[in-house]
């Protein structure tokens, strides 16, 4: 895949022709078809089935295509796939290989979602938030996730829930 | 079909039909559904003859799927948009079926006829629902405790239904309700009089807080939107219209796109005059959205843009000051002698409000998918009106509705957008003419400059106090937008969806001399409904207005309202478009909020202020505290919302009702504090979120409290009521706490600074 990133640089105005990658997305590899210019997003979606990944506005300014490229949330709709690389991508579907990390948990047991859409771009920048500050505050909140709309307004459970994740996180193991 | 049809008294008559069907389910299950004939009049009871051939035919359309293994599955026939429905209707079956809400199933209807209505719009789906279906859930556990007695020879009377099994309790027995199926089967249906609903206070699950059914599958990523659909040799499309709404295509550079990289082809379709229906463009068929995307940059479209390209917000605006100077066109109501009571006023107040276009932005773009094969149209939408996105496919594009199959898929926000069946028909108009299934996906800028708006407005408003400070009189000329639309063959203007004010709206008919007028100016811009139409602008204005008059009066904000409500209890319609207003409920809910919010009590510094409002819409009465504080540099931070609601005898699912009010106090705060349309040469200017921002995590209330006030009402809904008192007790606020009058949206447009 460095040699489409490559490839794309020398051949920046034949950037519809098709190439070839190999993407390691959660933990697997695959092996992708695409124009160097195609975001993340639409190979998540129209060619890995991982549809998890939503699509909001295509620009970054709504957050709903959020997933993490070596752990740092990302917005996929403006990554293209050619700058990938070797890089692990992470979505959604491969945040927890139970479904069930203290976000997923904590989003379930407070009814965070209302039409739910954004919730997948919002919890994979909570994740984020929550691996570098194990116990935000609601202005550190506030401004981690800044970027992710939710067109319903659950913010206030979407900060609670946050809020809820992180005492999950700190519980050992095995106790309830 | 031999059936054997006996008609009863409707215990509560909704104004259709009610079929009670069974039928045995082929896997061997107990099936019982009602459906709505469009006739009004009794309940009536439809049971198949046992063991006859009919019996298999009623299958599709039940609600209610009880498997031998006891498995529960309920159909939810109502689309979920985020709105709970989908696990709040359910939640009704169930608890009158006496199972537990974790063996129950819940599964997403088709959009069938066997179901009745099945538009989630006017936070209706509960009210018209709430009371069949409990009579749908006991009427199931009737025949099961039936079923149970039989075998075991005894009387009904003596066994019991309690979390998915009929109990003896004198002997101990037990049989779970899998058990019973194959004997429940044979049972007919019982009349709907025998039929005991139960006891409210009762309910084990209604009333509780419980978790949207679809949670698990949202927060681990699984498909459920209408975006997310993906078919075996699924094609792409995007949609190219004219900016300027309604243009018509003169040429495109089909053959350069159609050469294009993934593209599949590339066609004019020339759409028909129906602003809301299939407009005029270019689609590009291509093998992945992205290829489609941009193989779209690469289009070149020659528009006939027609007479809408000399309209803009500017001239609309200008218009409506012309109008304001002259009578309006439309007598709404005239009550007294307003003129004379403007004469004798001891005081007169006058002020012009006005508010923007706005777009309904749902997070999840429009989109659909179509396949046409063999004459039989298969679409998967997300939609809010299965029924209008059949209709209006049929009827633009001549496929009969019995050959059109809407599969319901989860929509990402409603809001009344997906009431609309555009992007339903461009996408079955485009699978017309590829022989694949295929997606539409609209982009956000697609969204954005071709939704059905929520129509702006200016409203000139005058109000006459006498010397005791009481309201004697009230008058508002509505200036407002219409469409120019054909009905019966001929062009008609008719006002955009919410933007036709009714004679009756608070406070017409509590002023002695009242005199509303409307006129609406034509454009050619689309409307329609926006969550709480008409409501989401008129509490703003007119709750707004009567707190210039309390001021005005020297009176207190709360005590003037509440003598306004008068002592009148209830308050009939007076005009086609009216509605009975209770004003003894209003009173309740404002005393109501007023304790909890400690309205008056405290003083509050310079910058800080409480506001109050209050709304009856969608069959719910709301009232509103907040509690703002503006800095000197005019930011805004609302600290706290107190928010009071009457929506009768029972929140069916706590939780979701206090997602529903809390989500619609910062969606209206959102509204209130950014949102705007320019519009200039017929076409929307904005483009994204980044000029059509959306309110944020940190601009949301930091405390938002909800309260429902348990009255002996009918059950109704919450999808809208909640929103439209947010703008004017926050408007208010910000009067209290610095002085200054918000009369035009939206506030991100309003020099707040104080000093």
């Amino acid at each position: 895949m460095a040699a489409a990133s490559e490839r794309q640089a020398s051949f920046p105005f034949d950037s519809n022709a098709m190439s070839h990658c190999t993407l390691q997305v959660n933990g697997q590899l695959h092996e992708v078809e695409a124009a160097p210019d195609t975001p993340l997003l639409w190979v998540l979606r129209d060619s890995l089935g991982l549809v998890g990944t939503k699509f909001g506005c295509g620009v970054g300014q709504c957050g709903a295509c959020t997933v993490h490229i070596d752990s740092v949330p990302t917005q996929s709709c403006r990554t293209p796939v050619s700058s990938v690389g070797r890089k692990k991508v992470v979505t959604i579907e491969g945040l927890d290989p139970k479904g069930a990390h203290p976000l997923q948990q904590a989003w379930q047991e407070l009814d965070v979602p209302q039409c739910g859409y954004c919730q997948a771009g919002q919890i994979m920048n909570a994740a984020a938030l929550l691996k570098e500050n194990p116990h935000p505050t609601d202005a550190e909140i506030d401004g981690a996730m800044a970027g992710n709309l939710c067109r319903c307004a659950t913010y206030l459970r979407i900060r609670a829930g946050i809020h809820r994740a992180a005492e999950i996180a700190a519980k050992p193991r095995g106790r309830p | 079909m031999k059936r054997t049809t006996r008609s009863v008294p409707a215990a509560q008559d909704f104004g259709r039909r009610v079929f009670l069907r069974q039928a045995s389910a082929g896997a061997g299950g107990l099936v019982l559904g009602v459906y709505w004939s469009p006739a009004s009049g009794a309940v009536t009871a439809s049971v198949p003859a046992a063991g006859s051939a009919a019996v298999a035919a009623f299958q599709p359309s039940a609600f209610i799927r009880i498997a031998t293994t006891g498995a529960v599955t309920l159909i939810s026939k109502q689309p979920e948009i985020g709105q709970g429905i989908k696990t709040s209707l359910p939640m009704v079956i169930a608890e009158e079926l006496e199972v537990g809400w974790k063996d129950v199933v819940v599964v997403q209807g088709d959009l069938d006829v066997a179901y009745g209505n099945q538009t989630a719009g006017g936070s209706t789906s509960t009210p018209n629902n709430y009371n069949d279906f409990r009579r749908l859930g006991a009427t199931a556990r009737t025949m099961l405790v039936q079923a149970a007695a039989q075998i075991w020879r005894l009387p009904p009377g003596e066994c019991v239904a309690a979390d998915g099994a009929v109990h003896h309790r004198a002997s101990g027995r037990w049989l779970g309700y899998g058990q019973l199926v194959a004997v429940a089967s044979t049972l007919p249906v019982p009349e709907a009089a025998s039929v005991r609903l139960k006891d409210p206070k009762d309910y084990k699950l209604l009333g509780t807080r419980v978790g949207g059914v679809d949670n698990a599958a949202v927060v681990t990523g699984k498909p459920l939107f209408g975006i997310d659909v993906r078919l075996p040799g699924m094609l792409y499309a995007v949609y190219e219209k004219c900016p300027a709404f309604g243009g018509k295509v003169v040429s495109a550079n089909l053959d350069a796109i159609k050469a294009l990289p993934g593209v599949r082809d590339a066609f004019v379709i020339d759409g028909t005059a129906n602003l809301t229906g299939l407009m005029p463009g270019v689609a590009i068929v291509a093998e992945s959205t992205w290829a489609a995307f941009s193989a779209r940059r690469q289009l070149e479209v020659s528009w006939h843009e027609g007479a809408v390209a000399a309209q803009s917000w500017d001239g609309f605006a200008a218009q409506a000051q012309a109008l304001s100077r002259q009578p309006g066109a439309t007598l709404l109501r005239k009550d007294g002698d307003p003129a004379a009571a403007f004469a004798s006023a001891a005081k007169t107040v006058e002020a012009a409000y006005s508010y923007p276009f706005i777009s309904h932005a749902n997070l999840e773009p429009q989109n659909c998918t179509a396949w046409l094969r063999d004459g039989a149209l298969e679409i998967w939408a997300p939609t809010q009106n299965p029924a209008a996105g059949q209709n209006l496919v049929s009827s633009t594009l001549g496929v009969p509705k019995d050959r059109i199959t809407l599969h319901i898929t989860r929509s990402g926000g409603g809001f009344g957008r997906r009431l609309s069946a555009d992007y339903i028909v461009e996408a079955a108009a485009i699978a017309q003419r590829v022989g694949a299934p295929v997606k539409l996906t609209w982009s956000r800028e697609d969204d954005l400059r071709h939704d059905h708006y929520r129509a702006g407005g200016f409203h000139f408003l005058r109000g006459a106090l006498d010397a005791g400070g009481r309201l004697t009189a009230w008058q508002i000329h509505f200036v407002t937008f219409a469409n120019r639309v054909t009905r019966d063959g001929s062009a008609v203007l008719q006002p955009g969806s919410g933007a036709n004010l009714s004679g009756d709206e608070f406070p017409g008919r509590w002023v002695a001399n009242c005199l509303l007028e409307q006129t609406a100016i034509e454009c050619g811009i689309p409307m329609g409904p926006w969550r709480a139409p008409g409501s989401n602008v008129y509490a703003w204005v007119f709750q707004s207005f009567i707190d210039e008059l309390a001021h005005a009066a020297g009176d207190d904000p709360l005590a003037f309202r509440l003598a306004l409500l008068g002592e009148q209890e209830i308050v009939p319609a007076t005009g086609d478009r009216g509605l009975p207003y209770s004003a003894g409920r209003m009173k309740r809910v404002l005393h109501e909020v007023a304790d909890r919010a400690g309205w008056g009590r405290g003083k509050l510094a310079r910058g800080q202020g409480q506001g109050i409002a209050f709304h009856f819409s969608h069959r719910g009465y709301v009232a509103q505290v907040a509690e703002v504080t503006v800095s000197r540099a005019g930011e805004l931070k609302v600290d706290r919302v107190v928010v009071v609601s009457d929506i009768g005898a029972q929140i069916v699912n706590l939780s979701g009702a206090e997602n529903q009010v809390q989500g619609s106090v910062i969606d209206a705060l959102g509204t209130l504090m950014f949102q705007q349309l320019d519009i200039q040469r017929g076409r929307i200017v904005q483009r994204n979120f980044g000029d059509y921002p959306m309110i944020g995590m940190s601009d949301a209330p930091t405390r938002i409290e909800v309260h429902f006030l348990k009255t002996d009402q009918p059950v109704t809904g919450l999808g809208e009521p909640a929103f439209p008192p947010l703008a004017p007790a926050v408007c208010n606020a910000i009067f209290a706490a610095t002085g200054k009058r918000v009369r035009q949206l939206p506030l991100s447009r309003v020099d707040l600074r104080w000093s």
